[in-house]
């Protein structure tokens, strides 16, 4: 019997054959934490120990409340700042570079056959580069600053086979909220999800992120996209260190293989206030909402601001919407800013923010008040998350939440493209 | 364990409702964190809770971000378990991180009702209900050595204090 990808990466990491189900103690090649190392150096520092053991494994990047938009806030990202230096450790990046789950890629971290673990949920995101990447919790992280070891569970997999042909108007991110629509918010917990078939490989990389990065809305514990022409294309300028892809077995044992046709498939809309309340963009038309998010680790990227732009282009945003854009990355900035992209979206009305997380997390630059409705690109619209506890938030793909704002009401975008 | 009273919850409960993401960089100590508890969920609770209560859920428990406070927050609230059909994964961990139990009891669940009390024997695997006695399976052993030593942080140093002296180092 062959072996998953999850399967033989793990095995490989551990030492010692294990197949799913099976604990193994593993030391991952990266361990990525953001904001919150300020409170995994505070849990660190209970350890007692003066240094952390492998500094150059450690990716640090500020991005959830940046600039910070209080003292606290402030304050946690001097301590980190001091940390960082005082242990010597290369991989840092403050401010101005942007959301963790676009920087680690584009520094050259997320590469194939890696094992990366993150004090983040949507860590999931490096499996579009063929690296098993998971998240783990803070105090898993502080351990591991100091013993390099943590326990996993081999997962089982779950393959979900996309075929057929995107229809003009659908995105990934349509694919992604139609599967979690289907098999639920807790289909892949614990699991691993691989994701094969001829739309996929057909996807850029920047789309691949977006089904990696939402398969943590359906449970799953690490995402994997094959290793091809179009990965190696893109980490050809971005690789930091050597790797060597790994792929499952032809008669690797799947615990589901989910089969998809996205020939058929519609602009899709979660409703809130959970990621798979989804529905067809076109039953829940004509609703309104007063912030457009347009960014996040889902759908920051340059393909996700051009199409915005393509909408937007010469037009403007309707006078009772306010519509927030967020570059995932300086490097996404600068590329939108070269090719005119932040001009189209400001001159449409749009507030261009700095890169990071925004307001995903209700914490800063743009929160809502009771009441308020938000159509965004990010991954989550729980309850209360961008703001009050009496407001929604509605999750969708770049194309419709552009659309929209236009409109000033929840539109389909295949009535505009 | 002792006898604690039933707070009951439905599916999904993510970790937006159990601990506020607008909190998660701006409060760093577990008694603040304990004020909040499911504050988006129910409002009520963090108020009311008595040390040694139970919080019984449905599937997919702590769903969401990998924030441990949602952990930490029920543990300093006084919560002695949850009991879920199911927890995401990430929360689960948290739970043991935090000495937390984490209790996968599908039926106890559905037996289960508001201000019923329940007792739990984490490391035995049974949940009683009055005369009745629910079965599950306690995590394996080398997950429940983290619980037994308080938590992670608790574990690790202990094998730090275990390992002193023999040289360690970075392998590359």
């Amino acid at each position: 019997m062959g072996q998953t990808f999850a399967e033989k990466i793990l095995s490989a990491k551990a030492g010692q054959e294990a197949q799913a189900g099976e604990i193994v103690i593993a030391s991952p090649d990266y361990i990525l934490s953001h904001d919150n190392t300020a409170a995994i150096i505070k849990e660190f520092q209970k350890l007692g120990l003066e240094r952390v053991k492998c500094p150059q494994k450690l990716v640090i990047i500020l991005d959830h409340v940046v600039p910070p938009a209080s003292e606290k806030y402030a304050q946690n990202h001097k301590t980190i700042r001091e940390f960082v230096k005082a242990q010597n450790i290369p991989a840092f990046f403050d401010i101005p570079h942007g959301i963790c789950h676009q920087v680690l890629p584009e520094q050259g971290f997320a590469l194939p056959g890696k094992l990366i673990l993150g004090a983040d949920s949507h860590t999931t995101t490096y499996g579009a580069f063929g690296a098993f990447s998971a998240g783990i919790g803070r105090s898993e992280v502080a351990s591991l600053w100091a013993t390099e070891e943590i326990w996993l569970k081999v997962p089982e997999t779950i393959k979900v086979d996309i075929g057929g042909k995107l229809p003009t108007g659908v995105y990934a991110k349509d694919v992604i909220l139609k599967i979690i629509g289907e098999e639920g918010a807790d289909r892949a917990n614990y699991k691993a999800v691989e994701f094969s078939g001829e739309a996929v490989r057909n996807f850029t990389m920047a789309s691949r992120m977006v089904l990696a990065n939402m398969a943590a809305e359906m449970g799953a514990k690490n995402a994997y996209f094959g290793v091809d022409e179009a990965t190696l294309e893109w980490l050809e300028v971005k690789t930091r260190d050597v790797f060597e892809p790994v792929a499952s077995d032809l008669d690797a044992r799947y615990e589901a293989v989910l089969r998809y046709d996205v020939s058929s498939f519609e602009p899709q809309v979660a409703c809130p206030h959970t990621v798979d309340n989804v529905k067809n963009v076109k039953d829940v038309e004509g609703s309104s909402f007063q912030q457009a998010v347009i960014g996040t680790c889902t759908n920051g990227r340059l393909e996700d601001l051009e199409m915005a732009a393509a909408i937007l282009k010469d037009n403007q945003v309707h006078p009772e919407v306010r519509a927030l854009v967020i570059p995932a990355s300086r490097a996404v900035y600068m590329r939108a800013m070269e090719q005119g992209i932040l001009k189209i979206l400001s001159e449409a009305g749009c507030v261009i923010l700095n890169p990071g997380c925004g307001p995903c997390l209700g914490a800063h630059q743009g929160v809502l008040a009771p009441g308020e409705v938000a159509l965004s690109t990010a991954n989550r619209n729980f309850r209360g998350r961008m703001g009050s506890r009496d407001s929604e938030i509605y999750l969708a793909s770049p194309a419709t939440v552009a659309a929209s704002a236009l409109r000033g009401k929840i539109t389909d975008p295949r009535t505009i493209l | 364990m002792s006898k604690g009273k039933v707070w009951k919850y439905g599916d999904n409960i993510n970790t937006d409702v159990i601990f506020p993401g607008k909190y998660t960089y701006s409060i760093l100590e577990p008694e603040e964190m304990a004020q909040h508890a499911l504050e988006d969920l129910d409002p009520a609770f963090a108020q009311a809770v008595q040390p040694g209560d139970v919080i019984v859920a449905g599937s997919n428990f702590g769903c969401g971000s990998s924030r441990e406070q949602a952990a930490t927050c029920l543990k300093a609230a006084g919560v002695q378990a949850v009991i879920a059909k199911s927890f995401a994964r990430i929360f689960f961990r948290n739970a043991i991180n935090q000495g937390l139990p984490a209790v996968e009891c599908s039926e106890a669940v559905d037996h289960l009702e508001k201000g019923n009390e329940v007792e739990i024997d984490f490391t035995e695997g049974k949940v009683k209900i009055g005369i009745q006695v629910f079965t599950f399976s306690p995590p394996p052993e080398s997950v429940l050595r983290i619980f037994e030593a308080g938590g992670l942080t608790a574990y690790t140093k202990k094998i730090l204090e275990e390992t002193v002296g023999i040289p360690e180092k970075c392998e590359e």
